[in-house]
């Protein structure tokens, strides 16, 4: 039955163009369809085929389906590139939505709906408001789903027509599949405002439970994803939708299941009763195993939940660890994803099978899963105690295998081992000693020399192995380098006497040595008298012969203690380390809370909170914590910080290059007040800080005049209205500030002070306002400066302000520091800089954003304003209708941000790309852009 | 967000975009760009189905020789698109008659245009179910239920059954002979460590079903699994039969089933929409009471394909139908003796047919020679294997292979060679490894015609594999 269409991709000789266009208007029916395919394949395989649109929109007007529906496919490609033409088809457009046949009103909805042009927009409305209440379902729910599309396009518009109104009543149609959609289109919404739009009431929820029985697997997904969102009023009302909810388990979608189990154990954190917990955790492993049946790639997602599920409810598959022995022909992703759930499953029932299966692993090809199941051998002896010898002898067995990855592999975990179990397992570092020669990786000969270290006293030969690692000491990457350095420190606070004596002649250096650095003559003399060489050359490479500062640092602070007290530097060095714990379910309790309640989407999946990667502006201000969340779910075993001066000799363990583990370090120090709550905090700041800031008004100073933002409004402010804004002159960030009193008394004594914020923007002086009479205002511009109280987490826009008076209490607003202020004067790049700097930066600090409302109509004003603000023009090139436009800009400390914006002129809709080292910045950025892009 | 996609592309092997469709604003054109540059040109391909880039996340699955790529730029719903793609490749297989490849893409790309913007809005799954799609969407395309040419078959409820709001019965059919096919698909997986203990088994079945049924039929299918049985003990007062009765650890139905119901009561009963229905004239739907062990009964909508009604899965009382005892000696550098005695454990009266056992050798093997009992065997150096087939293999023998090899002696396999489990393929039919059992299939209809049941068992392996 398969088709011919293939033929429509041969391309015929030279004027393709002017040959198509003369079928499309041929007077033959089939020749202008056969036209029509061809233009179509042609616009498959990326020729530009946009100036046929005059033509193809005249095949437009046709009883045939098929035909119309390959001019509605290139309509929706085109219509943004030719808007003016594009209203050419709203007439059409328009009769369709009333045509007889619905297939061809929804059609002609669906299609409108896709067209992002202003002009057909506008006609959209009437039809849609027609669609919404047409007496078939099946125009009903693409008018739904249509209304969503509008709201993207222009959410004014839905609201002012009463679209929503009409959307929320679909919710009580009497088909299931619109009221699925309209579910779809109002989830969405909601999630895109700011404004409690679709609010789940316990009416809908039941009306929407009854809806489920009848919907269609993904009308299911969409039901239950929207009301996952539901917080149920106590444990009687969870019980009684989670019983509604549990025979979806049953599905044979995934999705469904997934969506099911999402909602299922939302509503079990509200239950009580342990039997009902217990029995509905039963209820959710057999449809969880079997979505390990499906399609790999449907199991890698299923894995990626499971992991978290299994963080929060462990019961549930506790018994089900077989499932998750890796097949030999399962891709690489799920034989990872087994590993990690089965580690987390392992127990001391189950530790016997697990290991056996381990060790199987560790022999396979696939080098990476080899390491992953050595490093999980380790994992386990950490966490089940009782197993730990089990697992050590299966260490050794493997390092038997001499196979060069496993053996450091495993002596990475080994020395895990010893860090949680100290003084037990000491007996096998003769056989670890045997594989030295064989370690290349940086971080198992780290780990490896920190054995050697920890554990000197009962190696004879320690000193000789440390020494053979000394000759390549200046080679070494800097964690060998300063794993090297403590080791050596602890072999001569343990053994202070032995010292190998060829390495006496390094002494010859000394002299040089001392005179270098004379800061520590007299540390390095008594170092001299007291010492074996051995230490001495290192402390030599790790002081004179290396910029590394770390290593540098540390070196001299052992320096010093030795020198000056050696029984302190005994009590540092040879502290107690606290003991690594397992950190199998090592998920932030809130972050996973999060993600639970992402079940199945792909928040799910990275184990990242939405925030983290979606990049698209709520109006809504975005969170400021989201980013402090730990996002590894492979990192190791995290340590708990040491002491400074044995920070290096704790061993290191998975992830070298971050300076914690990322597993469980504690939370940054609370620097940023939730903007949810700033009221406590700031007035804290206000009275707790040094005068500094706040300072009393005395000079007034006249300011340019231009209207400024209200932030304070008077009905807040009890008369007092103050406005605001951040400029920037002459390389100075200003805070630009009007005050206006409309109250019956005098105010006066004005302070200002400002909260912690992601640039650290401060008063740089203070606020200069005079007395205020009643009904007069007064202007001025406060000198700012940044870097001062810098909050932590993901960069946000919001700048939190205090002002008070003598007369009045403080009042707290809230501004937007919009990030064009600080666009540098000196951000000006040479082309092949910037080029340079383009290619040097990774894809993954791009970031792309359409600005779909903006029209660039004059390039030259638009450059200047641009330049005004410090964003520097550098090159200008055409892409097909396009221009492309190249800036730079620059912020403090010296981030530059390489933008790369494409439109066509006179059309609405910019593209903007950019690349910086910090494309955290990005959704700061492209609110200024926009907002620049705009004036 | 039930988003599932903003974007779909197809490419081919090279990364030719073959078709695409952009559902939503939120992603470039040009993405496609990046997933070329980022995943299918580094050897990322294949470490992750699930890649971010940029701003973007991409989902990709690869069928046949096309990639499919989903792009979204928000938190999608990343297990809706994976099942989305699914459901539409069997969608565009239905179409075109089996087939989904590079060539098959090309050939059908306006009918792939039409049913890409009829299953997905906005990014929004839609109905994907051929037999309801088909019913609109037809291969000459020209075919519109409503348009006004007389020669077009009307079909005036395709709407209401895209949006499932008719029932799938209608009256009036007749057939000369009233039949059911009832097929039992079960896979058995396997993994058996080289000391012949079941390290993991399970078998997921499934039962299809094809109907030729005149009338208003209630169909009636009792198993012999543990819940219905002692269900049907406690209606009828009276101790289960002795014999085989099968745990099935999950049951999963297909769309059509009421869940609700058959979760609370056991009894899964539809009434059928009283409505006017017109006479579909390709279509044949069928009111079907399944009954499974005496209490479970539910009606479905059975077009007139074989299709899957019922999924279940089984770990406990396995009948394993094969064993396979393989001994590997390695003599020396150079030599390796392989034997396998393989023995089938059903019936003797039955037979497995296909049946293909790959013993993997060392990649530096050089020379190899056989002694079978049965079958042919031979060195396949693509994948390293030797292969054994046996076409036709009786139940309770023991046919077995030695092989002599010879291996290329190496001087840098410093390595021990890591053994991969044998794999074996099979299909036994009349053989159900989970014991399951058809113990009726009954119809009635109030005309009282006679039926005939035709029912059929096979089992295939899945992932059969033994450690060696």
């Amino acid at each position: 039955m398969s088709g011919h269409d293939s033929k429509y991709f041969s391309t015929t000789k030279k004027g393709e163009i002017p040959e198509l266009k003369e079928e499309l208007n041929s007077q033959y029916k089939d020749k202008r369809k056969d036209a029509v395919k061809k233009v179509i394949a042609a616009m498959t395989v990326g020729k530009d085929v946009s100036s046929l649109f005059t033509d193809v929109v005249n095949c437009m007007q046709t009883e045939n389906l098929e035909l119309k529906k390959l001019v509605y496919l290139y309509l929706i490609n085109y219509a943004k590139s030719q808007p003016d033409l594009a209203i050419l088809a709203v007439n059409t457009f328009v009769k369709d939505s009333q045509d007889p046949n619905p297939l061809i009103r929804a059609l002609a909805v669906r299609t409108m709906g896709c067209i992002r042009v202003d002009k057909i927009t506008e006609y959209l409305c009437d039809p849609l408001q027609r669609c919404l209440k047409d007496d078939d379902p099946y125009v009903r729910k693409t008018a739904a789903i249509c209304v969503a599309k509008l709201y993207d396009i222009n959410a004014e518009l839905v609201e002012d027509r009463g679209f929503l109104e009409s959307l929320k009543d679909l919710i009580s149609d009497n088909n299931p599949m619109v009221v699925a959609n309209a579910v779809a289109a109002l989830a969405e919404i909601q999630e895109n405002s700011s404004g409690p739009i679709f609010e789940i009431s316990s009416h809908t929820l039941s009306k929407l439970l009854t809806a489920l029985n009848e919907c269609t697997e993904w009308g299911q997904v969409f039901i239950l994803d929207a009301l996952s969102r539901y917080k149920a009023a106590d444990a009687r009302e969870a019980e009684n939708i989670v019983e509604r909810v549990t025979p979806r388990l049953q599905h044979a979608n995934c999705a469904v299941v997934l969506s099911a189990v999402k909602m299922i154990l939302q509503q079990m954190e509200l239950i009580t009763s342990t039997d009902v917990v217990r029995n509905l955790c039963k209820k959710m492993a057999p449809p969880l195993v079997t979505l390990l049946s499906a399609e790999p790639e449907i199991q890698y997602v299923a894995l990626r939940n499971i992991n978290l599920i299994v963080q929060r409810r462990p019961t549930i598959l506790a018994h089900e660890i077989k499932v998750f022995f890796c097949k030999y022909n399962d891709p690489i992703y799920v034989k990872m994803e087994k590993l990690e759930i089965m580690i987390k499953l392992a127990s001391d029932r189950n530790i016997d099978q697990v290991l056996l299966e381990f060790k199987e692993y560790a022999t396979e090809v696939d080098v990476d899963f080899v390491r992953k199941a050595v490093r999980a051998i380790g994992r386990c002896a950490i966490k089940l105690e009782r197993a730990a010898e089990r697992c050590i002898s299966v260490l050794l067995e493997l390092i038997k295998i001499k196979v060069n990855y496993v053996v450091q592999e495993a002596i990475i975990v080994i020395k895990d081992i010893f860090r949680r179990y100290p003084n037990t397992y000491e007996s096998i570092i003769a056989t670890l000693c045997e594989s030295l020669d064989t370690l290349d990786e940086p971080e198992a000969k780290a780990s490896m020399i920190w054995i050697i270290g920890e554990y000197a006293e009962r190696i004879d030969n320690a000193d000789e192995l440390l020494e053979s690692f000394l000759e390549s000491f200046p080679e070494e990457p800097a964690q060998v380098q300063l794993q090297l350095l403590t080791a050596t420190v602890k072999l001569f606070l343990k053994k202070p006497t032995e010292g190998p004596q060829q390495m006496i002649q390094t002494r010859d250096q000394l002299p040089i040595f001392i005179c270098t650095c004379t800061v520590f003559k007299h540390s390095s003399q008594s170092v001299v008298t007291n010492t074996n060489s051995c230490l001495q050359v290192v402390l030599n490479n790790a002081t004179v012969e290396t910029d590394n500062p770390d290593l540098r640092d540390r070196a001299y602070i052992y320096w010093r203690l030795l020198s000056t007290d050696p029984e302190a530097a005994k009590d540092v060095v040879l502290a107690e380390k606290p003991v690594i714990t397992d950190d199998s379910n090592q998920l932030d309790s809130s972050l996973l809370d999060e993600l639970l309640a992402n079940i199945a989407t792909l928040s799910s999946v990275y184990h990242k909170p939405p925030e983290a990667f979606v990049t698209r502006v709520k109006t809504t201000a975005p969170k400021t914590e989201d980013d402090d969340y730990p996002n590894g779910i492979d990192t190791g075993y995290s340590d708990t910080p040491t002491h400074v001066a044995d920070g290096g000799t704790s061993p290191q363990t998975s992830s070298s290059s971050a300076p914690y583990p990322a597993g469980r370090q504690p939370a940054p120090p609370p620097a940023a007040p939730a903007p949810a709550a700033p009221v406590p905090d700031l007035l804290g700041d206000l009275i707790g800080l040094d005068n500094s800031a706040i300072v009393p008004v005395d000079r007034p100073e006249p300011a340019p005049a231009a209207p400024l933002p209200v932030v304070l409004p008077a009905s807040t402010g009890q008369g007092l209205q103050i406005s605001a804004q951040l400029t920037r002159q002459d390389g100075q960030v200003l805070y630009s500030m009007l005050f206006e009193n409309n109250t019956q008394i005098p105010l006066d004594g004005f302070m200002i002070q400002f909260n912690k914020n992601s640039f650290g923007l401060a008063a740089a002086g203070p606020l200069q306002v005079p007395q205020l009479q009643p009904g007069t205002s007064a202007r001025t511009l406060l000198p700012m400066v940044l870097f001062q109280n810098v909050s932590g987490g993901a960069p946000s826009s919001l700048l939190q302000v205090a002002v008070k008076n003598n007369q009045q209490p403080v009042w707290y607003f809230n501004d937007k520091v919009s990030l064009h202020v600080f666009f540098t004067e000196d951000g000006r790049m040479e082309r092949g800089s910037f080029l340079e700097t383009w290619r040097s930066l990774p894809d993954s600090n791009e970031v792309l954003k359409d600005l779909p409302g903006i029209v660039v109509s004059n390039v030259e004003a638009t450059l200047d304003r641009l330049a005004a603000s410090n964003m520097f023009f550098i090159a200008k090139r055409k892409h097909a209708n396009q221009d492309v436009f190249y800036f730079s800009a620059k912020i403090p400390r010296g981030i530059p941000f390489l933008i790369e914006l494409t439109t066509v002129i006179g059309n609405p809709g910019v593209k903007c790309a950019i690349k910086t080292p910090n494309p955290e910045m990005a959704p700061l950025f492209f609110e200024a852009i926009e907002s620049l892009l705009k004036a | 967000m039930p988003v599932a996609a903003s974007a779909i592309y197809f490419l081919n092997l090279r990364g030719d975009v073959l078709i695409n469709r952009l559902y939503r604003d939120d992603v470039g054109g040009n993405m496609v760009d990046a997933f070329r540059t980022h995943i299918m040109q580094t050897k990322e391909l294949g470490t992750c189905p699930v890649r971010q880039i940029g701003g973007c996340s991409f989902f990709y699955m690869r069928i046949s020789n096309v990639y499919i790529v989903i792009v979204v730029s928000s938190n999608a719903n990343v297990a809706c698109a994976f099942k989305f793609v699914v459901e539409a490749v069997a969608l565009f297989k239905s179409y075109f008659g089996g087939a989904f490849d590079e060539d098959a893409i090309r050939n059908n790309f306006v009918l792939i245009y039409e049913l890409l913007d009829e299953i997905m809005d906005f990014g929004y799954p839609q109905n994907l179910s051929p037999e309801i799609l088909k019913l609109y969407i037809t291969q000459e395309g020209v075919r519109s239920p409503f348009s006004s040419k007389p020669t077009d078959k009307p079909v005036p409820n395709a709407t209401l059954q895209v949006t499932g709001a008719v029932g799938w019965r209608r009256e009036g059919l007749v057939y000369k002979k009233n039949e059911v096919f009832l097929d039992i698909v079960e896979s058995v997986n396997l993994l058996m460590s080289s000391k012949g203990s079941v390290l993991r088994c399970d078998v997921t079945g499934k039962i299809l079903m094809k109907c030729f049924l005149s009338g208003m039929p209630d169909l009636k299918l009792g198993l012999n699994d543990k819940i219905g049985l002692e269900k049907e003990s406690q209606l009828k007062s009276r101790p289960t039969k002795s014999g085989k009765t099968i745990e099935l650890d999950d049951v999963t139905f297909h769309q059509c089933v009421n869940l609700t119901r058959f979760n609370s009561e056991k009894t899964v009963s539809f009434v059928p929409p009283d409505g006017e229905f017109e006479l579909m004239n390709s279509r044949k739907y069928y009111t079907v009471l399944y009954f499974l062990g005496g209490c479970i009964s539910f009606n479905f909508l059975v077009p007139d394909c074989l299709s899957e009604r019922f999924r279940y899965r089984i770990t406990e009382g396995v009948n394993l139908p094969f064993r396979v005892l393989p001994t590997i000696k390695e003599l020396g550098r150079t030599r390796m003796e392989v034997n396998v005695k393989v023995k089938s454990v059903f019936g003797a009266k039955m037979f497995a047919l296909g049946v293909v056992i790959k013993i993997p050798v060392p990649k530096q093997t050089a020379k190899t020679s056989f002694q079978v009992t049965s079958g042919r065997a031979k060195y396949n150096p693509a994948i390293d294997c030797l292969v054994w087939k046996i076409r036709k293999f009786p139940g309770q023998t023991e046919p077995t292979m030695s092989a002599e090899i010879e291996l290329i002696s190496t001087m840098a396999e410093k390595k021990s060679w890591t053994r991969p489990p044998i794999q074996m393929e099979f299909q036994v039919p009349m053989f159900t490894a989970s014991g399951l059992r058809v113990r009726f299939l009954k119809v009635w209809e109030k005309s009282g015609y006679n039926t005939v049941e035709w029912v059929r068992y096979i089992t295939k392996a899945g992932s059969y594999e033994i450690r060696c």
